[in-house]
């Protein structure tokens, strides 16, 4: 593949040719509609008959809103909404911060430009199990490398995991690690799209490295930011598998994220119940998040 | 639907695998091509690698192919998703007692009642895999024990005996730590390893309360209105109180917890006696040095085992070869059988199929495991074989008892609520 | 910039990289390389053996070499769902952009529910059994398009507002169909997010594990991931070949990344001459 988008205009124009048809149809859409309406809203949107019911996966039966109020019993259901919100809004601002400064270096005219970029994008390919696995080990309250770094600076640490007012912040920040990569690289495309002319003018200008990046790269790369946010904070909601990965939501329930409520419900064979949670879970993400995305898209006409 | 007589899993009902039909069709003249379906654990691949092999080279013309699932809450579902959309293997490996009663047994399983190979299955078994007046699955390994894995160097070296109450016990924990070994390994990185002192404690239970399981099912007994149930949540909290726990229980693992016990590091781990071939495989060199011994209550006159069942091999009524899937059946349970099991995994516990013996040379904790099982009225059987009931938040509440987050009589409360949530999702009568 | 700054921005970067970075990888390594009983107290230390081989041979062989199998699998898989995935998300993408309906909202709401809702596995099932897809591994690709289909889709909404409309207005004039004008003119000047997105889904799918596990089962339609599984168990786990495995799972999707970032790095340049 050649680098260059320099022959838009060459495309051989057919003699006849309807002009009367809008140059972006509406069947563009059908292929995707298709796949994902069959395979995944036709399931899962009538799967939510089965919130209303006790299902055992063998046998079903009708058991109205039961499922609804059994859901608003759970007695860690508070603290589970809590961390949620905690855990996205923290994973999220610290994924924008952190992709955003990271793209910038690593889209600047440093050395290792392209190692570095492989390092930080390496612990998106890692398993989410072994990224558990590895940080729980460094994490261990005696034995862990992150103490014992912490011990030769003369400071005790605390358990990071087994603190149970600690152990969600603690895999926010793993969940920091392993997704700035991506944040990053979707970073880097926004900035990568920025044409470079702006940036010669306001060379000329004088403008510092800093107004560069304020009155250019940070409103020219909204697309990119209105997808970091989008994107990792409905990720932030709804993700579990770090946290089941390192705490299963421990100790005790300390660490439950609503999502992982609803999991331990599932395994439980609580099949009906556990539907109830997704539509429960889903209200409270669409509330949250849709708004947010209307925001983030209305600005977008500004520019 | 038509089935043709290739693997039904990899053509899974009306789904026809393209891919599968042509390597499916070539093998196939005379030999009979079964799937097994099996847990992930390393004891349970190896010993049904030995199972398949024995029974392969006793009949040529049926071919076994082994699948693994993971275990857990994972494995549950892929087990249920796989019977409930008529994907399952022609036979399979899953839990006996109250796990085995969700799957609907009646509904999707092959009943054996008239198998004669039944006859050779112990009937403490049989109960266990029981529903409806009709028997579903033969065991495969032994029964264990649940109790305490203690360290017999520690005990020779400390001059201690075996306790037989629970303050003989605290007793012997305070010499323990005055010494300075750890007292109580306890490893809630697992949660599961958490539960032991509760699910172990229910032969004391039940020899104060004898029909405590059938009015637990029933709605009517309660963990924390039952003074004898709630024995188990307290020790958990007193053991935690006396800071007999090592410093890490909160992270380690089970392998820390089994490593600590082996080489001498702690002296008890309130665990499941299948450990013990884990510990054979981890730490052969120290295998002489674990013992074990029943969780003891307040009564010295009374002491005995809360015993587990093995898992069985069910037959799904999705099967094309059923008699095929029935001449397994009939190896597992024989004494060829379990003779395979020993060589690939060893003995650790009592055979549960009439004729088995176990080889004379078992590893100390079995061998202190077995006069429980020959005398009269020294072990019962653990709740979950004798009640449907059981939640699934106790690994969560037991890990908060013992790390003191949560009182044990809160946390008995809150396990009632849970189960009462458990048994209304699964429709049981009268809840 | 002075090259005095420059080399000091770099230092401070490789050494903060390293720190945060690299010494989790490290330890993954490390545990690869130990024997099964200094791997299982899971700390910090050097391999007192060194058993790399043995290791490496029983994690390729374990199970009939099922991780071959796997990778094959797993490779069919992410090629067969990234094509489907960047050409349908796009068409979507472009679109919905440009074009002003009153259906937009109402797409925008679906694509985002993809994102927000669980499937349902089941009712998946029992659907694929109807479509006679379940248990295939195109069955699979179809799965996989559905479920990250969404994300592409927002990716590439956001995106495609960078291309000024004039590019296609000029397409327009000189008579190219709408196909043409996709296909020749958007989706080219799309390649930087293309990149993103077959960077990132293609990680995202080559490490899926729950939906193969459901949709997918046998021992012949084993995917990557779920080899993990031969060496951890709920009771037992061989560290050290257990993280041999993640390592050798990571490597194909490492060589992606290093392939797609070199073209990344060539799109900045060409970016620059032409200002």
């Amino acid at each position: 593949m050649t680098t260059t988008v320099s022959t838009p205009i060459a495309v051989p124009a057919k003699p006849r040719h309807r002009r009367r048809s809008s140059p972006y149809p509406t069947w563009f859409l059908l292929p995707a509609a298709i796949v994902y309406g069959i395979l995944f809203l036709i399931p899962t949107f009538a799967s939510l008959y089965f919130s209303l019911t006790r299902w055992t996966l063998f046998n079903s039966s009708f058991i109205g809103l039961d499922n609804f109020v059994a859901f608003f019993e759970e007695p860690f259901l508070i603290q589970g909404v809590v961390n949620t919100i905690i855990f996205a809004l923290l994973t999220c601002a610290l994924k924008v911060v952190f992709g955003l400064g990271l793209a910038v270096l690593l889209t600047s005219q440093i050395h290792a430009r392209g190692l570095l970029r492989s390092v930080v994008f390496f612990p998106v390919l890692v398993s989410t199990v072994g990224v558990g696995i590895a940080f729980t080990a460094m994490m261990h309250p005696t034995d862990g490398i992150i103490n014992a770094g912490l011990g030769l600076l003369g400071i005790k640490g605390p358990g990071w995991l087994t603190n149970p007012s600690l152990a969600i912040y603690s895999v926010a920040f793993v969940e920091v690690w392993r997704g700035v990569g991506l944040a990053t690289v979707i970073f880097i495309a926004g900035i990568v799209s920025i044409p470079q002319d702006y940036y010669e003018a306001a060379r000329i200008d004088g403008a510092t490295g800093w107004e560069r990046f304020v009155y250019i790269t940070l409103p020219l790369s909204r697309p990119a930011m209105v997808t970091v946010v989008i994107l990792s904070f409905i990720h932030g909601l709804r993700n579990f598998e770090l946290v089941w990965a390192m705490t299963r939501g421990g100790p005790g329930f300390a660490s439950d994220v609503l999502a992982s409520v609803i999991y331990k419900q599932y395994q439980a064979g609580f099949y009906g119940l556990s539907t109830a949670g997704n539509v429960v879970l889903f209200v409270l993400i669409a509330a949250m998040a849709v708004p947010l995305y209307l925001y983030l898209n209305r600005k977008e006409g500004h520019q | 639907m038509t089935r043709s007589n290739f693997p039904a899993v990899l053509l899974g009902g009306t789904a026809v695998g393209l891919l599968a039909l042509g390597a499916g069709a070539a093998s196939a003249q005379d030999t009979v091509n079964l799937t097994l379906l099996i847990d992930n654990s390393a004891d349970t691949v190896a010993l049904t690698e030995q199972l398949v092999a024995d029974f392969e080279a006793r009949n040529p013309n049926i071919d076994i192919e082994i699948e693994t699932r993971p275990g857990g809450g994972e494995g549950d579902n892929i087990v249920k998703t796989r019977l409930a959309t008529g994907q399952m293997t022609d036979i399979f490996l899953y839990n006996s007692g109250s796990l085995l009663q969700a799957l609907a047994p009646s509904q999707t399983l092959v009943p054996l009642t008239d198998q004669p190979f039944l006859d050779r299955v112990l009937d403490s078994f049989e109960s266990t895999v029981t529903s409806g007046g009709d028997v579903y699955g033969v065991p495969v390994q032994t029964a264990m024990g649940g109790g305490i894995l203690y360290n017999r160097d520690i005990y020779e070296e400390l001059d201690l005996e075996i306790p037989m109450t629970w303050d003989a016990f605290m007793a012997n924990n305070a010499t323990i730590a005055e010494a300075g070994y750890v007292p109580v390994i306890q490893t809630y990185r697992d949660t599961w390893t958490s539960q032991l002192f509760v699910l172990a404690d229910f032969y004391n239970v039940l020899a104060e309360e004898p029909d405590f399981a059938e009015r637990y099912t029933a709605n009517e007994a309660k963990y924390a209105t039952s003074d004898a149930a709630l024995e188990g949540f307290r020790h958990l909290a007193e053991v935690h109180e006396a800071g007999y726990m090592n410093e890490d229980f909160g992270a380690a693992t089970y392998d820390d917890g089994l490593r600590m016990l082996s080489t001498g590091e702690g002296a008890h781990y309130p665990m499941l006696t299948f450990a013990i071939a884990a510990i054979e495989a981890t730490y052969p060199e120290n295998l002489d040095s674990v013992g074990f011994f029943a969780q003891p209550g307040s009564d010295p006159e009374i002491n005995g085992l809360t015993t587990w069942m093995p898992a069985a091999l069910y037959v799904p009524k999705t099967t094309s070869h059923p008699e095929e899937a029935m001449a397994f059946l009939d190896f597992v349970a024989s004494v060829d059988g379990c003779n395979a099991i020993t060589e690939a995994v060893g003995a650790t516990g009592p055979y549960l199929v009439e004729g088995c013996d176990l080889p004379s040379d078992v590893p100390a904790a079995t061998a202190d495991m077995l006069p429980y099982f020959e005398e009269d009225g020294r072990t019962a059987p653990a709740l979950e074989f004798l009640s449907p009931v059981k939640g699934p938040t106790l690994e969560q509440l037991t890990v908060e008892v013992g790390s003191g987050i949560r009182s044990p009589e809160d946390a008995a409360a809150l396990y009632d609520q849970d189960v009462e949530r458990q048994a209304q999702q699964l429709g049981l009568e009268g809840w | 910039m002075t090259l005095v700054r420059r080399y000091g921005l770099t230092v401070a970067a490789l050494i903060g990289a390293g720190f945060v970075f690299v010494v989790p990888f490290l330890f993954i390594v490390l545990t690869a390389v130990k024997d099964r009983t200094q791997a299982a107290q899971l700390d910090f230390t050097w391999p007192t053996s060194f058993p790399l081989w043995e290791n490496f041979w029983t994690v390729i062989s374990t199970r009939d070499f099922m991780l071959i199998t796997a990778y094959i699998n797993s490779t069919i898989l992410t090629v067969g769902s990234i094509t489907l995935l960047v050409i349908l998300a796009a068409m979507v993408g472009y679109v919905r952009q440009r074009r002003k309906a009153w259906w937009n909202g109402l797409v925008d709401f679906l694509v985002l529910a993809g994102l927000m809702m669980p499937p349902a596995v089941v009712p998946t099932i029992w659907l694929l059994q109807q479509l006679g897809l379940f248990a295939t591994l195109h069955g699979m690709i179809f799965i996989e398009v559905a479920y990250n289909i969404s994300f592409c889709i927002i990716l590439y909404r956001a995106f495609v507002a960078t291309i000024p409309r004039e590019m296609d207005e000029a397409a327009i004039i000189d008579g190219a169909r709408p196909m043409d004008i996709f296909f020749r003119v958007i989706l080219p000047m799309l390649k930087p997010v293309t990149i993103t997105v077959i960077v990132v889904q293609s990680v995202a799918i080559f490490n899926d594990f729950v939906n193969p596990l459901y949709y997918l089962p046998g021992n012949d339609n084993v995917t990557v991931q779920l080899t993990l599984y031969n060496f951890q168990s709920q009771f037992n786990t061989s560290y050290n070949l257990l993280f041999m495995n993640i390592l050798l799972v990571t490597i194909p999707p490492l060589i992606v990344f290093l392939f797609f970032n070199r073209q990344i790095v060539a799109g900045m340049t060409s970016g620059a001459v032409k200002g």
